[in-house]
């Protein structure tokens, strides 16, 4: 229970995303801001597709029968 | 020994029947007839069998609650309580359902149960609630013989393993049944979860039964987080998906329904990074386009626009210097033109043109007098037009 699960951290990374290609969508930035926003974008859209890539189920059961 | 009074004991009989609570929950096979509907709504009628019979009442409340009355003559069966009407201390079955014999007392029963359950609101629409997007922890609940737990996980698996499954087992079908599945829905609901999937799974039995018990029913209602039901076959239905938030027609499809499929996980990242870099690209763009502006402006400030403009101002004067200077030579030429007008009426030769003549010597002297000039010299006279030339041959005082 206290590893990291996935899905949230999937999300988490996911939300960062969009508020970044959200960020650089709007304009009002400095190129080196949306270079370097763009970057960060490019790094979490791998991490979240590695993160689809490297899931395994994991089932754990309560209680017996 | 006391009398009683006919009252006390109608009330006493009347407590006796209905306190007891003894004949309260009865399923009753028998025959309508003397069937009436009085105008109050109130239908009175006997059940009765081969050997004995019953008044029976249905309160017009539950009457309007019946699709269809029962006519003389046929076969229902009937659930109600026992009634004592003290005024004529005549016994009566109080029905509140009413069904024919055909759909058999389990179906019956399941129906009454059904009425009950939707009149409390449970099946209601507005309780539904929507199955997460993103669910962390699935809980299943479900047997661990069935198939349908390794089709769920199966499907969980492929669509979305980023999950966490937590297992909680119970037995589907026999009469430890329901008591098994509502211990389950209980230990998940303990669990810290996102979703439920309560599944059956096929299977050989036909058995239902215990997705239609009324204690599994009202927990399932009772589920702090959405609930999905993959019981059975498509075209069973139980009371039990009736009060889900979610119904699914077997286990796959619930976990089909619970896991949203990778690959649109997938296509969900490809289109923000490709937004990115339209975003990105257009930012360079607007960078560029703001380069350009910024030239345009400096160029404007550029020194060789200056000296255009000192080039233009002299330009500007050496125009207006022309244009003073002809004017000045223009009066001039005028006032000229004027002077050689007046001039020219003051000249000898407009006195010549009158008729008369300068007469001159050879050195050029004006003749005024005549002693001026000898006998025999010669001179010039001067006339409007031409000279000429004379020798003088006297002179007088």
């Amino acid at each position: 229970m206290s590893e990291p699960n996935p899905v949230e951290q999937y999300e988490r990374l996911l939300a960062e995303l969009q508020q970044i290609v959200e960020r650089l969508e709007r304009g009002e930035l400095s190129l080196a801001e949306a270079l370097h926003l763009y970057e960060r974008g490019a790094e979490l859209a791998a991490i979240c597709q590695q993160l689809l890539d490297m899931a395994e189920l994991r089932v754990r059961q309560i209680a017996d029968v | 020994m006391r009398a009683f009074t006919v009252s006390d004991l109608n009330s006493a009989l009347r407590a006796h029947l209905e306190d007891e609570g003894l004949f309260f929950d009865i399923w009753l096979l028998a025959e309508v007839v003397e069937f009436r509907r009085y105008p109050s709504g109130h239908c009175y009628f006997t059940l009765k069998d081969e050997h004995a019979s019953i008044r029976a009442v249905l309160w017009r409340s539950k009457a309007e609650q019946i699709v269809a009355l029962p006519a003389n003559g046929e076969a229902v069966l009937a659930h109600g309580r026992i009634g004592f009407y003290e005024a004529r201390g005549e016994l009566q079955f109080v029905v509140d359902q009413i069904v024919p014999a055909g759909v058999g007392l389990i179906n019956a029963q399941l129906e009454h149960l059904r009425a009950r359950l939707e009149a409390e609101g449970l099946f209601d629409e507005r309780r539904k609630r929507p199955l997460p997007v993103l669910p962390r922890r699935i809980g299943i609940v479900t047997s661990l013989q069935a198939a349908a737990l390794q089709d769920m996980l199966t499907i969980l698996r492929r669509r979305y393993p980023l999950a966490e499954v937590i297992l909680s087992p119970c037995l589907v079908q026999g009469e430890l049944a329901p008591a098994s599945i509502v211990a389950a829905l209980r230990r998940a609901y303990a669990e810290p979860l996102d979703v439920i999937i309560l599944a059956r799974g096929g299977g050989a039995s036909d058995d239902l039964s215990a997705f239609n018990d009324e204690q599994v029913v009202r927990t399932v209602a009772a589920s702090p987080v959405p609930i999905i039901t993959g019981v059975g076959h498509e075209t069973d239905t139980t009371l039990v998906d009736a009060v889900a938030d979610v119904r699914a027609p077997t286990p796959s499809a619930a976990a089909e329904l619970v896991a949203p499929p990778l690959a649109d996980l997938r296509q969900r990242i490809t289109e923000l990074r490709e937004r990115a870099e339209v975003a990105l690209l257009t930012g360079i763009d607007a960078q560029r386009s703001e380069v350009a502006r910024q030239r345009l402006l400096l160029q404007r400030h550029h020194p060789r626009r200056r000296l255009d403009a000192a080039r233009q101002t002299i330009d500007d004067l050496m125009l207006r210097l022309d244009r003073a200077f002809s004017r000045w030579l223009q009066l001039e030429r005028t006032r000229l033109h004027g002077l050689h007008s007046r001039l020219n009426t003051l000249s000898p030769q407009a006195t010549l043109a009158r008729g008369y003549a300068i007469a001159q010597r050879t050195d050029g002297r004006v003749i005024t007098d005549s002693s001026q000039v000898q006998t025999g010299e010669r001179i010039a006279l001067t006339l409007r037009a031409g000279i000429v030339h004379a020798t003088v041959e006297s002179t007088n005082e």
